[in-house]
């Protein structure tokens, strides 16, 4: 029992040094975030509030580039939901691992996002009676929270004293911020279709129907290639 | 604005509710787990296209098309982040302060 204890003290350090880094890492995202939010015609407590409140990454940001490029609140709302929908795989991934109920859950719920998911399920379940997933996917989503909301409002106010956003390559900058967002997540070759059918639908439709929609198009090829691939796993 | 602010963290949040709420054999399904798996690259893609070739409704080729030549040249030499947003920005602001694109 007394190693135990020692190695606990270990593991417990190791974890939050690992939470405390990722939350940093994250804060780069943030700051972009709260740049792209007031660029686009946010203002700083609607910039605000997506990340208090939203707190998921990249739903705030496609719901901010679609506003951007024109798109309706109704496209920019479903396309920020449909983005959102992993969550909803990671919060039933989570839930029997940290054995919450009550507001204790209502939390935890926020919190779910990749990085504590992620971190949460790198530890050994069964580790110290599953006390290693539970603080790494508690540290990792506050580190993650606090950091985040930081960084947004140190971009949104930063930004807001810029004039036009072209001249400083700002649109570029989201473009490819999008970009290194979705990279690591391509490596497939039916990953790789699923990238250019998005891009190539989004294109094509834009000149016929107005901002937004295409991207809401979009998610069209997701479902029809993961239907039909998903299936063959079965 | 707020209606859309609201509207859309509303529905995040329900979202990663429903996860903590539903039997888990639903999202178990290999067909939804790989359409949950596809649907941010579908859009995220989608979003990098529009961003870097739309303008409202037309298709323009100008300074956002090179500037994103080089973000995916510094992806494929795992740059971080920010230099890859940076470097973006830089050529971008460049070409136009050079007056090379619009």
């Amino acid at each position: 029992m007394e190693s135990t204890g020692t190695n606990w003290l270990t593991v417990r350090k190791e974890i939050i040094g690992n939470a405390l880094s990722i939350g940093v890492a994250v804060a780069m995202y943030g700051v972009s975030f709260g740049a792209l939010g007031t660029t686009t015609g946010l203002t700083i407590p609607q910039t605000m509030a997506l990340s208090l409140l939203m707190f998921t990454g990249a739903s705030q940001f496609t719901l901010v580039s679609t506003l951007a490029s024109g798109g309706t609140a109704l496209t920019a709302v479903i396309a920020s939901w449909l983005m959102g929908t992993r969550n909803a795989a990671y919060s039933m991934r989570m839930t029997p691992i940290l054995k919450t109920s009550g507001v204790g859950r209502l939390v935890a719920v926020q919190l779910t996002i990749d990085e504590s998911t992620a971190m949460g399920l790198a530890q050994d379940e069964t580790a110290y009676e599953g006390r290693a997933s539970r603080l790494a996917f508690w540290a990792t989503g506050l580190s993650v929270y606090v950091l985040w909301n930081l960084a947004t409002f140190i971009g949104a106010v930063s930004v807001s004293a810029i004039g036009d956003p072209k001249t400083f390559g700002l649109d570029a900058a989201i473009a490819a911020g999008l970009f290194a967002l979705v990279w690591p997540q391509i490596k497939s070759r039916i990953e790789i279709a699923v990238a250019l059918g998005g891009a190539l639908i989004a294109l094509s439709l834009t000149p016929f129907v107005s901002p937004g929609i295409p991207v809401l198009a979009a998610a069209l090829v997701a479902v029809i290639i993961g239907w039909t691939t998903g299936r063959r796993f079965l | 604005m707020w209606f859309a602010v609201l509207a859309g963290a509303a529905g995040c949040y329900a979202l990663k509710y429903v996860g903590s709420a539903i039997p888990g054999h639903v999202l178990e399904k290999p067909t939804v787990k790989q359409v949950v798996l596809l649907l941010p690259i579908a859009l995220l893609c989608a979003l990098v296209a529009v961003q870097t070739f739309a303008t409202n409704q037309t298709l323009v080729i100008d300074a956002r098309v090179p500037a994103l030549a080089v973000a995916t040249v510094a992806l494929r030499f795992r740059a971080p982040f920010i230099v890859v947003v940076l470097i973006a920005a830089a050529t971008a602001g460049g070409l136009r302060y050079f007056g090379l694109a619009s």
